[in-house]
């Protein structure tokens, strides 16, 4: 299957999974019709939960469905169901190691027009920091639709972080997915990215049309990290790039260090310096703002 | 319905038995939550060894009904109450909050037995709670899930989020125990952050309220009797308590005994009155 966007390979590919593991429920916040819950909704709407605006609660009755052998998808914002249900995905769910799937939709700039109230950009920090989860941030539609059916079986409690709009796949599709397991997408011997979610497509892009031998690993799962399998990529590498839609501060990049904190080696981070998002028109617009496009990526090589 | 004076008079002695084991657990010189452990003991009393089905040597039993301890800081009345039934050995509580012990400060799920889920970080358990009434009802098990709550914790707003949306799911197999016993943290509510009339809240947000003395044994069952027979809303008890009830220390001294050791003199005393 083609998916113009994650946040449909998302849906469609829960709907699926639903039709065989009668264990899956999903939960949205008023925003299903966003989040693409709302597929589910329609196919199973007895194992669909509209929780109303109220985050915190979502996650707690996530929880709670969890601990009763159901295995919750929670769906909403990336902003919101990290920001504001922080505290009841700390407390019950991560300290119990509850089994339920928190999906930040809209994640980093995506949401370009709503500004820096609805855009996340220390989701990946945030949901890194706590204790027993599991980050994963699918680098297209194809790595969506594997990622999706992967934490399904995977016990625990995992955050998934969509992106919102259209882009190219850059990973291929039918390609199981093996929850912290970093793929190298191409190999290089100079520089090498590492790369998560939407600047997957863009290191490609700059490392293809770099006069350096650069290899490209994609990062789709940022925690757990395998700290000697990173230093193990980097090979005869004599520098790091990291490049993510995120704050440079405790994403991607951070976490790229700290597994390369024994090595001596240079790494230059890409991504939101320390700073808010805002509105734009476009997407791609706004990602040229922030500096997170392939040329830039280009410029640290 | 009429319960036998047998039946009343052991789940005094039940709940009595468990302020005892709690005094017990904390000891000399440690701090504990004494006073809402002692204002919930009947409640839980009447829960545990009377009204829930639950099975001690089958924690995990499908059918069972669920407690959750929404007051999670009073974790030691629930540890009492666990040992007392069997959970695990009486002998643990004196491991209560030490270093490695099974006992946590507050209710944990992966180390406990009998404990439902992970709960201290105030209103939240009823959301959780929420969650489990509507996976067992998905699952077609008849199991009831109750969940206790302190009047205090009301003030968190996401107590009413989970009010307003079991209301919304007509979810029946869910009830909610409020030990009213008027004082929080620092004193008493209404001198602090005073949340008002709290049976019309439950009210306006869908709840079908039964409001009792929570020391009167026969009022707290019959009000669960109650609960079971009400459909398609969810229920509240309201249970007006005694902060610290049972002992003088406790009653006499409501905010010093919110989280406080026991003196030699008083734990002594305390157990000289905790007659069965």
């Amino acid at each position: 299957m083609v998916y113009d966007n994650q946040r449909e390979a998302y849906g469609h590919t829960l709907v699926e999974l639903g039709k065989h593991n009668k264990n899956i429920v999903v939960l949205d916040a008023d925003l299903g019709g966003s989040t693409m819950g709302r597929f589910f909704e329609n196919a199973y709407p007895q194992r669909h939960f509209e929780m109303g605006i109220a985050e915190a609660n979502m996650l707690s009755v996530s929880a709670g469905l969890a601990c009763a052998g159901k295995i919750p998808f929670a769906n909403s914002f990336a902003v919101f169901v990290t920001g504001r249900a922080f505290d009841q995905i700390r407390q019950t769910i991560s300290i119990g190691k509850l089994n339920v799937k928190i999906v930040g939709s809209s994640a980093g700039l995506s949401d370009f027009g709503d500004g820096s109230t609805h855009q996340s950009i220390e989701d990946i920090a945030i949901m890194r920091a706590i204790p027993n989860m599991t980050v994963v941030v699918p680098a297209d539609t194809n790595e969506t639709v594997q990622a999706t059916k992967a934490i399904a079986d995977y016990p625990g409690p995992v955050y998934l972080r969509i992106n919102r709009n259209p882009y190219p796949n850059v990973t291929p599709a039918d390609q199981p997915f093996v929850v912290g397991q970093p793929t190298v997408l191409k190999e290089g011997s100079d520089v090498v990215i590492f790369a998560t979610g939407v600047t997957v497509g863009m290191a490609m892009e700059a490392a293809q049309k770099s006069s350096k031998s650069v290899k490209v690993v994609n990062v789709s799962t940022i925690k757990p990290l395998d700290s000697a399998k990173i230093v193990e990529l980097v090979g005869s590498c004599k520098y790091v790039v990291t490049a993510e839609e995120h704050s440079i501060v405790g994403g991607l990049g951070g976490a790229i260090a700290e597994a390369l904190h024994q090595t001596s080696l240079p790494i230059k981070f890409l991504g939101l310096k320390d700073e808010f998002g805002c509105s734009a028109k476009n997407y791609t617009e706004l990602l040229e703002h922030y500096g997170i496009t392939a040329d830039a990526i280009g410029k640290l090589l | 319905m009429a319960y036998s004076k047998d039946l009343l008079q052991s789940l005094k002695e039940k709940s009595q038995q468990l302020r005892k084991n709690v005094v017990l657990s904390m000891g000399v010189g440690n701090a504990g939550h004494l006073g809402g452990s002692f204002s919930s003991a009947d409640l839980v009393s009447a829960l545990y060894f009377h009204k829930m089905k639950h099975d001690p040597k089958n924690p995990k039993m499908p059918d069972r009904d669920r407690f959750l301890l929404s007051k999670g800081h009073v974790a030691i009345l629930q540890y009492s109450a666990l040992a007392e039934a069997g959970y695990f050995p009486k002998e643990e509580l004196n491991n209560t909050k030490a270093l490695g012990s099974m006992l946590q400060g507050h209710p944990d799920v992966l180390k406990t037995p009998g404990i439902e889920a992970g709960t201290g970080s105030l209103g939240q358990g009823l959301s959780i709670g929420l969650g489990i009434a509507l996976g067992v009802a998905l699952d077609g098990l008849k199991s009831r899930v109750y969940v206790l709550c302190g009047d205090g914790e009301l003030a968190e707003g996401q107590i009413w989020e989970a009010a307003m949306a079991a209301a919304a799911f007509k979810t029946d197999n869910l009830v909610a125990l409020v030990d009213k016993n008027g004082m929080q943290a620092q004193g008493a509510i209404t001198d602090r952050f005073n949340i008002g009339n709290i049976a019309k809240k439950w009210e306006a947000f869908g709840w079908h309220v039964i409001e009792i003395d929570g020391h009167n044994m026969e009022e707290i069952l019959t009000a669960l009797d109650e609960a079971e027979t009400v459909k398609d809303k969810p229920k509240v008890i309201i249970a007006t308590t005694i902060k610290g009830k049972g002992v003088s220390v406790g009653e006499n001294h409501p905010v010093g005994f919110h989280n406080a050791p026991l003196s030699e003199q008083d734990y002594k005393q305390a157990l000289a009155e905790l007659t069965l």
